[in-house]
């Protein structure tokens, strides 16, 4: 069957004066119909520009250098501007960190959300604002009616990531790609948030590509991960197996990172006054190259504790190892 | 409607206004002028451009409270007899209709060239800011002089005066433009790089839509603060040209003809011909100044006085 989303050897240049440094290198993955697959990686591993580079909006001086990105068959790298505007917001919405920011202070809500669904349907306001008050409802915002006629400075937070969500589901997308939809907010909105996310996504049987550096909330919503590192995929599989137990040492060392529980199986809060393992949490030596000096052979060798000859010479490439599961490295077997 | 007009009495505009008393009192000096002058015909005791009412004899009746004043002159009258209270009124509503006329026709240019500017390719902006550069770089009495010159040529002197309101209107809306064009660009710059913005290209929205709906409607501040000075600037503007004798011709006098017809009496005694309309220019362009010094602080939101 073919794939949602099939993304190969998407390549992301931005060009410098006279040089151009690749932000994404030769990443490929595909999504199923309503699949969830979390990209994960530090800041700058190239997360975010993979992401817009799949809506084909990855902005000056940045451009797709190669590859293809296939969404329900057609190649957005390739599409025209209209067909572009025709998918993005329509069969793709996205989702951004600071919803502050995403939503126009002087337009509002209502105006924002019949906008959108009129730019993509032919459907006149008042259908149109029975669409947005039915998401609005799906996002559990209370009095609904009352909340379309009000400004984004007029809600909360978490009320305004609901709406950016509410937003993003208007016409019914296939594919969700969230970029740190919760880093913004205070912990306890994140886990409502995520749950909410992680219901729509099913109740609507939609894609979903999370984008973010926190592994708990991965671990928690997607069935893949793909872990980023300096522009490329270095390790990717199911998440259950990923997380359980990490081949690649990058993602190791992310997760040896995490705050943990002594009992790795329930981290739940009933655990509080049973007694933990006391210890350091690990730290990865040094910090991320940046893209224009990437270290030769495997980006990661300069931090790596396995590093061999073979790694400062040869760039590994992501292969299927012994589990099904795929990473880039040539210590793992 | 009574709703809103609550919500105005409840707004912190209102009651950062009342607590202003500069802002008050300019606002209401303003408001009588503007008033006097829309209503010129109602108030005015003798109506100036109607020849039968005037009387050659009654020229340069000095003020009501001089030797020799006639109590039908409030302000005592021109070298042709008219009563110089009446002229004022209606050459304060010559001169608030071409700077506000002028000043929409700025905003209109201005407003669409700096949109397209700050929002389109490099190279449009480019073209688009030197136009401006260019345009700026004339002097708008250079820029009145000549189109002035075409204007009577095909026109006639003699209905010069039916298109002068017009004619000022475009000269002073086109030399001005530009100011609005680079207000407007700059705030576009910066609004541009907002994820709202950025949020409104994911939605797949048209380049054209975002420009209009969405950015334009945060950059209005600015476009606010700078209309009630450019409004200034244009009555101004329009009583220099009339005193260069430029602008509005004497028969339909705006206050800067006023000024310019009562000038070459000023100093065989008649004063008052060139006195009291230059005070009530003086008057309206600092009411409206202050009005537009006190909306850029209150809109400035660095700025907080107390």
């Amino acid at each position: 069957m073919q794939p949602l989303l099939d993304v190969s050897n998407l390549t992301v240049k931005f060009a410098l004066r006279d040089t151009a440094l690749t932000a994404v290198n030769d990443v490929s993955f595909t999504l199923a119909k309503g699949e969830r697959l979390g990209l994960v990686g530090e800041s700058g591993a190239g997360k975010s520009v993979t992401g817009f580079s799949i809506l084909n909006l990855v902005s000056k001086p940045g451009f797709i250098a190669g590859g293809s990105v296939l969404f329900e068959g057609k190649d957005l790298t390739r599409a025209d501007a209209e067909t572009l505007r025709d998918i993005r917001g329509n069969r793709i919405s996205m989702i951004f960190q600071d919803p502050m920011m995403t939503l126009n202070p002087v337009l509002t809500v209502g105006t924002q959300m019949i906008e959108t669904i009129r730019a993509h349907m032919k459907v006149t306001r008042k259908e149109a604002e029975a669409i947005a008050l039915d998401k609005l409802r799906k996002v559990y915002i209370p009095s609904p009616e009352r909340r379309l006629g009000q400004y984004p400075h007029e809600f909360s937070g978490g009320m305004r990531q609901r709406i950016v969500i509410a937003i993003a589901l208007l016409t019914s997308p296939s594919l969700i790609i969230a970029d740190e939809p919760t880093t913004a907010l205070d912990v306890t909105i994140q886990a409502e948030i995520m749950d909410l996310l992680l219901e729509l996504c099913q109740s609507e049987d939609m894609g979903l590509i999370l984008i973010t550096h926190d592994l708990g909330v991965v671990s928690q919503v997607t069935q893949k991960i793909a872990v980023m590192y300096a522009g490329g995929i270095v390790e990717m599989g199911d998440t259950a197996k990923v997380v359980g137990e990490p081949l690649h040492p990058y993602t190791r060392g992310l997760l040896g990172a995490l705050p943990q529980c002594a009992d790795k199986a329930d981290c739940g809060l009933a655990d509080v006054a049973a007694p933990r393992v006391r210890r350091r949490l690990n730290q990865i030596p040094g910090s991320m190259p940046s893209l224009s000096d990437v270290p030769r052979g495997c980006p990661f060798n300069n931090r790596c504790e396995l590093c061999e000859t073979v790694c400062t010479t040869t760039r590994p490439l992501l292969e299927v190892k012994s589990d099904g599961r795929m990473a880039a490295c040539h210590m793992v077997a | 409607m009574a709703g809103l007009f609550k919500r105005f009495r409840q707004s912190y505009f209102l009651y950062s206004f009342l607590r202003d008393p500069v802002a008050v009192t300019s606002f209401a000096l303003f408001v009588v002028l503007a008033l006097s002058a829309l209503l010129a015909p109602v108030i005015a005791p003798h109506n100036p451009f109607d020849g039968a009412n005037i009387d050659i004899m009654d020229a340069e009746t000095p003020p009501l409270w001089k030797d020799g004043g006639n109590p039908a002159f409030l302000l005592g009258t021109d070298n042709q007899g008219r009563d110089l209270f009446s002229a004022i009124l209606y050459g304060m509503r010559v001169s608030l209709l071409i700077g506000v006329g002028a000043v929409a026709m700025q905003a209109c240019i201005g407003i669409m060239v700096g949109l397209l500017s700050g929002y389109g390719s490099r190279r449009l902006d480019n073209i688009l800011m030197r136009i401006a550069d260019v345009q700026l770089s004339f002097s708008s009495y250079m820029v009145a002089i000549f189109l002035g010159a075409i204007v009577q040529m095909t026109f006639g002197v003699g209905r010069y005066e039916q298109v002068a309101v017009p004619f000022l209107v475009l000269v002073i809306g086109l030399a001005e433009w530009p100011q609005y064009a680079r207000t407007v660009r700059a705030s576009v710059l910066a609004e541009k790089k907002k994820e709202y913005v950025e949020a409104a290209r994911v939605i797949g929205l048209r380049p054209f839509r975002i420009m209009w709906r969405h950015i334009l409607p945060n950059t209005l501040t600015p476009v606010l603060v700078i209309s009630t000075v450019q409004v200034a600037n244009a009555i101004m503007s329009e009583a220099a040209l009339s005193f260069l004798g430029l602008g509005m011709p004497v028969t339909k006098p705006s206050l800067g003809s006023l000024i310019k017809s009562g000038f070459q009496y000023f100093f065989s005694g008649s004063w008052w011909i060139t006195l009291f309309p230059g005070v009530v220019l003086i008057l309206l362009v600092l009411s409206i100044n202050l009005l537009g010094d006190w909306l850029r602080d209150f809109l400035n939101p660095k700025l907080y006085k107390d």
